[in-house]
Order: structure tokens, then sequence, then C-alpha cells
């Protein structure tokens, strides 16, 4: 706060817009932070039907190279995934501690 | 007890971060001293950061500020660290009661800290309580760590709230939690 | 030995209502007063409040349903914040016009745009000219103690008011310390029976309320209530000394007076962040500046008198002020300070401080900036934003 009248002359703000818009305070949670555990994928024992893919709720499970892949940014560990295989090709796993 | 004391505990929404700091309060006061606390989250729902500020002293309290400079910081779920600088601020010689199943040298610990306790609470709370909700063992593991409010009231707000398996959680956290000295 | 219990703002304040045990109590929750509302029922389901809980589905019904209570002779209560106070609007403004002696508890709150739930009394400050009473509080002892006075003062036959009880949202409504409590019979016999002469839906005794009036007749009604709002002056300086009588505790009455016997310089501040600066008061007091402090509590009625008086003979001072004027590029509490003090005649240089707006902190050390700033001005200043870096 100190040496105020040059301070407010340059005001740095954090924003460059005037009115709330854009991603400046959207307030993100990275829900991938939740985990208590993980689910992991064995592709040997993946069929591919894509149940997986399509009950996921937050839409962790992509399609990557004719393959269904396991994105951890977002997955809270809700283990509808590892319920729903019909392979048992999902396993859930203590999220180990860094 | 002697002075301002400024404590930080950070959780998660749904570990009880809110209520084990209005219980640090409450046990300061039934000990004759004063105590004020104020949680700081964004969205109020389960998983969410929740950090909550606490502080004892053996004069009237009156700034109603959140802490800035802690003595003493509790983590009450390990996972946090990754999400949240728990040591922002903190003060030469403070302390942290941390709730992790591994080893201090595995730990990242900040140098300002000169007392660790741990305390594999997640495991206590699993098998008394059958959830993984900390914040009875780890209120038993800060007064062992601190000794700024008296296991006895701490204990019993606990059970008024919570029942006696959480009061035995109190207790378990105390006698299990392991205090290291730092240099 | 008094009964006391730790808790936070929100639960102070329904305990209070409890003790008041209001005839009709009407609520809709919003954040951060919702647990207010959520005692209350409890309370109420609990036998502990016999008043009568409307469910209302939005404030504005709230403060219709309030409206029509207090027509009818009941005493009343209810609380809301931001967002709910502008949707309440309508039935706020006739509420004071119409001389009904409602209870509110505003938890204060920022107002919207951005999208926001932190604390700041941006939002009863908007609607200090409705007609209201409103006086702003410091800790959870006060907030329980204001609302038992507030039935005192806003009944008083000379007031006849409604009256907001404003305290800082997060700051003061989820922050827990210990608090007294006092006992149900002395609060009755405190607070008395409410009586109302001046306006009632009675059968036995009808009258026609609120017809369509000339305005010759209007700007005699707004006379009497402003000269009622200056009636609220003694009367709150009054209520402040009979309950320090009957229970133990004083504030001050309109405003509170810090160290200001010897000061050179003052700081005047309002809400919860009083506690930070009685703190670098303390502190810039040992390192020898002389520094007073002024808690107003009445904003309104103004305490134009008390404050002339207590800035008497200072030399410069500082507002802090968690709160815009749009218009005025300021805070609102500098302004009205500023207009007080001309009738004073003496012109002193003054510098107005914005800061903890949306809920961000105003900590010891930026209160200890702005006392240093204060004590270097020698003409006016333009207003500082206070930022915690």
């Amino acid at each position: 706060m100190i040496n105020v009248e040059e301070r407010v002359a340059l005001m740095e703000f954090k924003s460059k817009y005037i009115a709330p818009v854009g991603a400046d305070g959207v307030y993100v949670i990275n829900t991938g932070d939740w985990r208590t555990v993980r689910p992991v994928l064995d592709q040997d024992k993946c069929i591919k039907c894509g149940i997986c893919f399509m009950y996921c709720p937050v839409n962790s499970i992509v399609k990557e190279d004719g393959k269904f892949i396991i994105k951890y940014d977002y997955c809270k560990g809700c283990g509808i995934c590892a319920h729903e295989c019909k392979s048992d090709a999902i396993i859930m796993i203590q999220e180990a501690e860094k | 007890m002697d002075g301002l004391k400024e404590i930080r505990l950070h959780g998660r929404g749904g570990l009880g971060t809110v209520k084990a700091a209005e219980t640090l309060v409450y046990a300061a006061v039934m000990d004759g001293i004063y105590g004020n606390s104020i949680p700081f989250f964004g969205f109020e729902r389960q998983g969410a950061p929740v950090t909550s500020f606490v502080r004892i002293s053996d004069k009237p309290i009156r700034p109603k500020n959140r802490v800035y400079n802690p003595h003493a910081i509790v983590v009450l779920e390990p996972t946090i660290m990754n999400a949240v600088n728990v040591f922002e601020g903190v003060e030469e010689g403070s302390t942290l009661v941390l709730n992790t199943a591994l080893k201090p040298d595995k730990i990242d610990i900040d140098p300002k800290i000169k007392t660790l306790a741990i305390i594999d609470a997640n495991k206590i709370a699993l098998e008394l309580l059958g959830r993984p909700i900390t914040n009875t063992v780890m209120l038993g593991a800060f007064v062992k760590a601190t000794g700024w409010v008296s296991l006895k009231n701490v204990a019993e707000k606990v059970e008024e709230l919570w029942g006696a398996k959480n009061r035995e959680a109190v207790m378990k956290g105390f006698e299990e939690a392991v205090i290291y000295h730092l240099k | 030995m008094q009964e006391f219990d730790v808790i936070n703002g929100n639960k102070a304040a329904a305990i209070a209502a409890a003790l008041v045990n209001p005839d009709v109590i009407a609520a809709y929750p919003i954040t951060p007063q919702t647990p207010v509302v959520e005692y209350l029922t409890q309370f109420a389901a609990d036998g502990v409040l016999k008043s009568s809980m409307s469910e209302v589905e939005s404030e504005l019904s709230a403060m219709s349903v309030l409206t029509g209570a207090s027509l009818a002779g009941a005493r009343t209560f209810t609380a809301t914040s931001s967002q709910g106070l502008s949707l309440m609007y309508e039935p706020y403004f006739r509420a004071s016009t119409l001389r009904l002696p409602i209870v509110m508890a505003i938890v204060n709150r920022e107002m919207i745009s951005p999208q926001t739930v932190w604390g700041g009394p941006q939002d009863s400050i908007s609607v200090r000219d409705a007609g209201w009473l409103q006086i702003y509080v410091e800790d959870n002892q006060e907030i329980l103690d204001m609302i038992i006075q507030a039935y005192k003062i806003a009944e008083n036959k000379d007031v006849l008011l409604p009256i907001n009880i404003c305290y800082d949202g997060f700051y003061l409504s989820h922050m827990t310390e210990k608090v007294f409590i006092p006992e149900q019979e002395k609060v009755a016999k405190f607070i008395g029976k409410y009586n109302p002469e001046h306006i009632i839906l009675d059968p036995k005794r009808p009258m026609a309320v609120d017809p369509l009036t000339n305005g010759d007749l209007l700007m005699e009604y707004r006379y009497k209530h402003l000269k009622s709002q200056q009636n609220a002056l003694k009367v709150i300086d009054e209520t402040d000394s009979e309950f320090e009588y009957l229970f133990g505790r004083s504030y001050g009455g309109l405003i509170e007076e810090y160290r200001m016997e010897d000061a050179e310089i003052a700081i005047l501040v309002m809400g919860s962040l009083t506690g930070a600066a009685k703190e670098a008061v303390d502190i810039k007091r040992k390192k020898g500046v002389k520094i007073g402090l002024i808690k107003v509590r009445a904003l309104r009625p103004f305490p134009k008198e008390r404050i002339i008086k207590a800035l008497g003979k200072i030399r410069a001072f500082g507002v802090v002020d968690r709160n815009v004027s749009f218009g005025w590029n300021t805070g609102v509490v500098y302004q009205e300070v500023k207009s007080a003090l001309y009738e004073s005649g003496k012109i002193v240089p003054s510098v107005p401080f914005v800061g903890g707006l949306g809920g961000e902190d105003i900590t010891v050390k930026m209160m200890i900036e702005s006392i240093d700033k204060i004590n270097s001005i020698e003409k006016n200043h333009n207003t500082v934003w206070l930022t915690r870096e």
C-alpha cells in the first residue's frame, strides 16, 4: 500500500477487463485433487466396448488411437467406470501420496 | 500459554476442518483463556479445500482476520499439500501436525518448522469410525504437539458433538502421534 | 456467573431473536445468513422459540409478511443479505415510512457483480436512505446484545422506526468465539411489551391505513419521520446505558471512542474491521504516535454531534471504508463524516481509505500503514486503496 501517489498512478491491475468476463475470476477447482483412489485400466483385458467412456460423469475417459485411455486431470475417483466395466479391466487403487 | 498463538488448519469439505477449529476455541474458553476462529471456503461442498483459522490467547482477541503467520499448522489430509501451500507465512519455530503414513524424511517440510507431529489419522479414523474423517484424531495429535489447550476439554467437546467413538479417536490421536524436534 | 456459549455470529443472532421471542418471524435463506434461519427453525421445532414461523418463498414475501404482522401489532424479526435485501426493497422502504418497528439483522454481503458471497456492508449501506435505523457491530457479543436493544430502540414512542443490526458476513457470521447469553426473564423485563397506537389493523379500532396522499401531507409525514430519526440519537445512547445497568456491557452508544482523550490524529472505522484497527492503534501508541480510534456504530441516524465533539482536538483523520460511494470516488462513511464536520466550522486534513471489498481481509499491518498515512498528511489526500501487497 505504501507510497500511494505513484502506486495509484500506475495501478497495476491483475485484470484487463472492466466487467467480470473471461476466465478472470473463474473459480477453477482442480477436481483431480480430490481423489483418494484412482482407476487403472488394463488394456489387455479391455474389450473396447466403450461402456466406461459413456458412463464417466466427468468425461475423463477418452478414445485415442482406437484405445480407451483414462485421463487423470479431473477424475475424482468415483469408481463408476470400474463398477460398469464388463470385463473387470478397471481396478481402483489407493492414490499414492507424494 | 503465553501470548497470542495463531493456528491454521487445512482440510477438505466434509472432513470437519471447521468444526475442529471451533472445538479448539471451545476448549480454550473452557480452559479459561480466549479464542476465536473463522473459516475460509469458496464453495461449501464436499472435497473443496477448506482452511480454518484459529487464534488462542491469554488476553482478549480483537482481530477477526485470517491467519497469515501461523505458529502451528494442522494438515488434516495429506493430498491437500499438493493443492495448497500449507506453509505460507509460517513463523520461525512453528509446529506442523500432519496426517500421513510416510516417515518424516520422505516429506517436504519448510525449514521454519521446528516441531513435527506425525500421525496416520486415516488409518485410525477408518479403524474406529469406518470413514476417513480425520478431524478428531488430528485434534488429539495437536494437543500432544502443542499443549495450548487441554486434552480434557477437547475430548469433552468432541464427545458432545460426535459421541464416544470420536472421543476415543482424540485419545488415540494423542497417544499415537509421534513428535519430532527438528533442527 | 453469566451463562455463556462458544458460538458464531449467526447463532448469536438466532439466540437473541429466541430470547426476545417475537410474535412473527418470516425469513428466506441466503448465504451467509442461512444458518440464522436454520437455527430459528430448530429452536421453533424444539419449542424454545414460540414465534409464528412463516416459511416464505422469497425475501420480498418475508418483508411483506412482516409488514402485515407488524400492522396487526406483532413483534417481528427477520434476517437477510445482499441480493435478498435488494429483492425486498419495495416493502423495505414502506416498512419505515409506515413507521413499523420491525427488527432485521443484515448479514452484510457484497452486492454482485462480480459474483460473490463474501462479506462487506455495501448491501445495507446502499439502502441507508430508506428510512431505517442502522447499527453496525464489531463482534458476536455485540450482535446478540444489539438485537435485544434493537427492540427497545425501535419501539420507543419517540422513535417508532424499523432497525437494522448489521454484521459482516463470514468475518462475524461464521466466526466462533465466547458469547455471554443473558437470561430470558431479564431480556423480557428490559424490552417490555409492544403496544402500538400510531398505526394498527384492529377491528376494534378501525383505521384506514396508507391511502393515496397529497404532497402537503406527505411532506408532514417525512418531517415527522426525520424528526424521529433525530430523536433516535438520544434513544440509542440511553438504551446503551440502560443495557449496561441491567447486563453489565456497554458499547458507547452511537459511537465508541478508543484512546481519543489525548489523541492528535484519528482513524474512523465501522464493523468487524474495528478489531484489527484497535490492535494497530495500540501498536502505534507504543511507538509514541498519538492515535485514537472512533468506531461508528450508528450510520442512521448519523451521529453528527458526537463525531464533531470527538474529532474536536485532532489535526488529521482518516476513514477506513469497506464499501464505495460510486459517485464520490471514496467510501460512504468518509462522505458522511466529512459532511458532519462541515457544521463544526473546522477544516482538518483527511484521507479516505477503501479496502476489504468482496471479503478481502484488512490486516493489522494494513491498518498500521493507514495510521502512518494519516500521520503524514498536511492537506486533504486522494482515496487510498488498501491492498495486501
